[in-house]
């Protein structure tokens, strides 16, 4: 952990450097935001606070150098949580498909109670039955059926729903399992989704 | 006699159940359509609306919260007993409404600071009326049969500049300023979901879900933007503007909630506005 | 008090086009609000329309009509400057009554 923690601060002192002419509106940005934001709920004021892998994006205008990017990775990499049974597959698409449609979770008008979902559909295209689906991400549809079912792919995408930072630093996915949004089960019914043959994803 | 009234009562009823607001968004077909068709078909479906939208602009509610508005505008009210229209200053002079909101935000010398119109508005009450800034702050934002006062002056004082061309100031050292930090404001990612408004906002002919999503950087996306609002919302029938748009927006990046007319939304809404310099402002729209 | 009513009211040829869009909630009794509760409904029952002081619509609506409703209709024989006045009442009983004069 402190290892990590000074990796951060130098890639960030050292980005800091380059781009002092920009700092100027930036500070001014971060102070405003502080003083006007008031929690909420569950959406605490600590949230406003850019953590080192935003605050390096926020910085390089998402575009960090190669050097930076890949040693962040491989922090991000290093800190996901791989099924603690060892298999990836086992899931139940029929509840991934629940949790892609759910857009619930982590807003100031979320109960801590209620079960978050993934939102999945906001951005992707899924299963073949929703046509309401969001083009920021890449289709998904027939994922498996594409790329193969082998376990190369399966671990592929549970990193990617896990911590999509671990691949892509300032991607613009939300770090799923690692932001505390979704739970190993629930991430193994997303995988189920795309990887079981018999998902809908990949069956028609 | 009674025939013929019966007759226009059809006709009223027909045009009532034609115009009666869809009280739920517009869902799409449910269309075992291939990935491909399925853009095409979003398309149709969003033209589709553009048009349903045209037709109910006519006759678009939003200008019952004008005439609100413009009853609140002109009463003397508050603790001082005065009225806005012989008090307030939107940029253009004491009273001045026409052109007034296609200006804003701009820089007050009486505050030293940039505002945005809801904000100025919400100034006046408090300085000239005698307000309390906090009671304003406790329910700004429409929902059910409830409208706050600041949302109908708003409409108000936007509807006096229907089809008129944005033109945000960028003459005083602090309005360049707000721009530049508005843009650093909507770059700004954090929160649990590492989202920024330009996660959403900043590249073009990208959807969520079926909604379109503006680019806000360019003239285009900023422009649709700030086009429509205040705006009557079918979903719920209620009247919003930009400051619970902005609001909204941050609900949906995870983050905890901006205050009322705060200085952060004047700085977007003036990021926003500067980008859409130029273009005519249809006035107060309909939203689905 | 109810809000005023919007009128918009114009000749086209012999005939004249009046549309009207009423401020009420339109509550239809079925909806709950935030907490579960059901809110009362709360719509208008009656309509009338005089134009020239002469009635030419007298109706009645309910529930399934929208929040902030429109109506429009056509009227044949007006001329312009004929003063048109709507009214409505509700089902608590309160009441809104609004004019406006034809357009040529």
């Amino acid at each position: 952990m402190k290892t990590q923690k000074t990796t951060l601060l130098c890639a960030v002192s050292l980005l800091a450097a380059g781009i002092a002419q920009a700092g100027d509106y930036r500070s001014q940005a971060i102070a405003l935001i502080k003083q006007d934001f008031h929690p909420r709920g569950i959406a605490t004021t600590d949230r406003i606070h850019e953590e080192g892998l935003q605050a390096v994006c926020n910085r390089t205008s998402d575009k960090p150098p190669a050097a930076v990017a890949e040693r962040l990775q491989k922090d991000q990499f290093d800190a996901i949580k791989w099924p603690s049974d060892g298999k990836f597959m086992g899931g139940d698409w029929k509840k991934g498909e629940k949790i892609a449609q759910s857009g619930q979770g982590m807003a100031w008008n979320n109960k801590p109670s209620q079960e978050n979902g993934g939102s999945c559909y906001n951005c992707h295209q899924i299963g073949p039955k929703e046509t309401s689906f969001g083009t920021l991400g890449p289709s998904l549809y027939q994922f498996g059926k594409l790329r193969g079912y082998g376990e190369d792919i399966q671990k592929y995408v549970w990193g990617k729903i896990w911590n999509a930072k671990a691949t892509n630093l300032c991607s613009q996915m939300p770090r799923m399992g690692h932001s505390g949004t979704l739970t190993e089960k629930q991430i193994k019914d997303l995988v189920a989704l795309l990887m079981d043959p018999n998902s809908p994803v990949n069956k028609e | 006699m009674k025939k013929r009234i019966g007759a226009l009562m059809a006709a009223a009823a027909m045009s009532a159940a034609f115009a009666a607001h869809a009280q739920q968004p517009m869902k799409q077909p449910a269309a075992k359509a291939p990935a491909k068709a399925t853009q095409k078909a979003t398309d149709a479906t969003t033209a589709d609306f553009e048009k349903f939208r045209d037709v109910l602009e006519e006759d678009n509610p939003a200008e019952l919260f004008e005439a609100k508005g413009e009853e609140l505008w002109k009463a003397k009210r508050g603790p001082k007993n005065v009225s806005l229209a012989e008090t307030c200053d939107l940029g253009l002079g004491v009273g001045k409404l026409k052109g007034a909101y296609v200006q804003l935000p701009r820089y007050f010398a009486d505050v030293d600071a940039v505002m945005d119109a809801e904000r100025r508005i919400a100034h006046c009450m408090v300085t000239h009326q005698g307000f309390k800034a906090e009671d304003l702050a406790k329910k700004p934002f429409s929902s059910g049969n409830y409208t706050p006062e600041l949302v109908s002056l708003t409409t108000y004082v936007a509807g006096h500049s229907r089809k008129m061309k944005i033109a945000i100031p960028q003459k005083h050292p602090k309005e360049k300023e707000t721009y530049q930090i508005g843009k650093e404001i909507f770059a700004y990612r954090a929160g649990p979901w590492d989202f920024s408004c330009s996660t959403c906002h900043g590249e073009d002919g990208k959807r969520i879900r079926t909604q379109n999503l503006p680019n806000l950087s360019t003239p285009e996306g900023a422009i649709r933007a700030f086009q429509g609002w205040p705006g009557y919302r079918m979903t719920g029938g209620v009247m919003h503007t930009l400051q619970w748009r902005m609001n909204d927006c941050f609900r949906q990046q995870r983050f905890p909630e901006p205050n009322y007319v705060s200085p952060s939304i004047t700085a977007l809404l003036s990021y926003m506005g500067v980008n859409a310099n130029g273009q005519m402002y249809k006035g107060p729209g309909i939203k689905r | 008090m109810a809000d005023p009513m919007k009128i918009r009211a114009q000749m086209k040829g012999d005939t004249a086009e009046i549309r009207v869009l009423m401020s009420h909630p339109m509550e239809t009794g079925q909806r709950k609000d935030g907490t579960g509760n059901v809110v009362p409904a709360h719509y208008i029952q009656a309509i009338t329309v005089d134009v020239g002081g002469k009635r030419v619509i007298q109706g009645q609506a309910g529930p399934a009509v929208s929040r902030n409703p429109v109506f429009g209709f056509k009227v044949k024989g007006a001329k312009a400057g004929d003063k048109v006045v709507i009214n409505w009442v509700d089902n608590k009983g309160d009441k809104r009554t609004d004019e406006a004069t034809i357009s040529g």
